[in-house]
């Protein structure tokens, strides 16, 4: 697996740390018990076609989304993550 | 059939022609008390202990390919019971007493080898940690020596003692520990079952479960056609999420990647199992001289059944930190298993919110040693719907209330476990 960085390039697996499904989203503050056990506990976990947070902190320390199958590991997309990195390429 | 000397005797005699197969492979039939979704060392001994401790022998293990074709022939075959956390020490100690009488229980050769397992320790606070956990241990009645330097090298002359980043101080024993067979142990359980009448089902894929108008689960749609069960249990690992999905939950279960290896075949070095303590690093002698080893999971989310290159790195790094000398010796076989990564890094076996079905998973890559234990305690939460005591804390719904099992104290980050 090997993973292009908008930033660096293409870049091989070991730069790279992984946080797990993008999906999720931090609660509200006042959300409630439930949200805040489905956020923190409760994955989808699946099998296809996953969007994804990587940290490039072999390379650019960038926070990336990368758009990633499971179950054949192909990569589809790379984007930056919302924020600085984000907002310096215009994405 | 019984195994036993004369029968070895017997086929020896005629050219060994006459060995007949261990368990039948059955057809399904319309309707069972109790199915089991996995065809596993789990989900196999959930149904040998169903027949015989539990007495109900209506029951079916159904499995999508092979018996044993997922993690249970992918694994690197270690048993102990070296666990510090109330909820695990009783329950890891409980499936090792059951290693240590399955070829009785079974009448089949597991190859169970008590050969122990030594954790190495590399710092003055390292050796602090282990002492807690080697008394934790003795306190629940379960071996655990602490050994200094010299005991170690008395035991493994062979490791690097002149590594000044990482120097091996000493370890902690435990001389129960070891490795068993891993095939053997599932077709030992089939057999077993098999012989009780359980139908072990290959080639059968559950694709949907039945439920009635109150919503409990009353069979499973599989790709052999509809089977009806009185209760349901899924003990299927990486496929956890999957299997739950299609009852509508979610799991606090993320499935990983974790790979293994095996060296070509040397002559004998390792006594028994051993791991680097700096590192992330295991590993043990076959009996056919291979060094199978392992590492870390890869850290992401992955259904291949096959890893990367980084990981493959940092578990050789770990092997040549302790024995530069394996550096000539080429990796034979290298292969990945899908773990079912739960929360917290400890197992779930309860009942789950639907009605009828029952859950056995979240072992993280722990869950060969496991295997005759987490069948007991499963087939006793089926046959009487309460959990056996030593596996009382693993709910499904502590992640909800707080009373986590976290034996690395990582949190939620399954990829730490």
């Amino acid at each position: 697996m090997r993973i292009t960085c908008p930033f660096c390039g293409e870049r091989e697996l070991g730069e790279f740390t992984y946080l797990g499904d993008a999906k999720p989203v931090r609660p509200a503050a006042d959300a409630g018990e439930d949200a805040v056990y489905d956020y923190v506990y409760l994955r989808d976990n699946i099998a296809g076609v996953m969007s994804e947070n990587w940290y490039h902190g072999g390379g650019c320390r960038a926070w990336l989304k990368v758009t990633r199958n499971t179950l054949t590991h192909e990569i589809s997309a790379v984007e930056p993550a919302a924020g600085a990195g984000a907002a310096k390429v215009g994405a | 059939m019984k195994y036993s000397i004369f029968s070895l005797a017997r086929a020896a005699l005629s050219g060994h022609k006459n060995w007949q197969r261990t368990w039948r492979d059955a057809t399904p039939k319309d309707r069972y008390d109790v199915v089991i979704i996995g065809g596993g060392g789990h989900g196999l001994a959930t149904a040998w202990f169903l027949a015989s401790e539990y007495g109900i022998k209506n029951v079916a293990v159904l499995e999508k390919g092979w018996i044993g074709s997922g993690n249970a022939g992918r694994n690197t075959t270690i048993i102990r019971s070296n666990y510090g956390l109330p909820g695990n020490t009783g329950f890891y100690e409980l499936s090792m007493k059951l290693w240590e009488r399955m070829e009785q229980d079974l009448n089949y050769n597991s190859m169970v080898s008590q050969r122990g397992v030594i954790n190495l320790y590399h710092s003055d606070a390292q050796r602090d940690a282990y002492a807690r956990r080697g008394n934790t241990m003795r306190i629940n009645g379960i071996d655990a020596e602490l050994l200094d330097l010299a005991a170690v090298k008395k035991m493994m002359p062979f490791l690097n003692y002149d590594n000044a980043r990482f120097p091996v101080q000493g370890g902690l024993l435990q001389r129960r520990g070891g490795t068993a067979r891993h095939d053997a142990v599932v077709w030992g359980y089939a057999h077993a079952a098999s012989g009780l009448g359980v139908d072990i089902i290959q080639n059968c894929e559950v694709t949907g479960f039945i439920r009635d108008v109150n919503g409990k689960v009353t069979g499973v749609e599989t790709s052999r056609g509809r089977i009806g069960a009185g209760k349901v249990g899924m003990a299927v690992a990486g496929s956890s999420s999957r299997v739950a999905d299609m009852a509508g939950l979610r799991l606090p279960i993320e499935s990983h990647v974790l790979q293994a290896f095996v060296s070509e075949a040397i002559k004998p070095l390792i006594p028994g199992v051993m791991t680097f303590g700096a590192g992330h690093f295991y590993v043990s002698q076959s009996d056919k001289g291979g060094l199978v080893f392992g590492g870390d999971i890869d850290g992401y989310n992955s259904y291949a059944q096959r890893g990367n290159l980084p990981v493959m790195e940092d578990v050789c790094e770990g092997g040549m930190a302790l024995m530069p000398m394996i550096g000539r010796v080429r990796l034979l076989r290298q292969w990945g298993g899908i773990m079912d990564m739960s929360m917290d890094g400890s197992p779930i076996i309860d009942k789950t919110p639907v009605d009828g079905l029952y859950i056995n998973a979240g072992w993280c890559y722990g869950g060969f040693k496991a295997t005759p234990g987490s069948g007991f305690v499963f087939a006793h939460l089926l046959a009487r719907d309460t959990p056996h005591e030593e596996a009382a804390r693993f709910r499904l719904d502590r992640f909800r209330t707080g009373a986590m099992i976290d034996e690395k104290g990582q949190g939620a980050q399954p990829n730490l476990h």
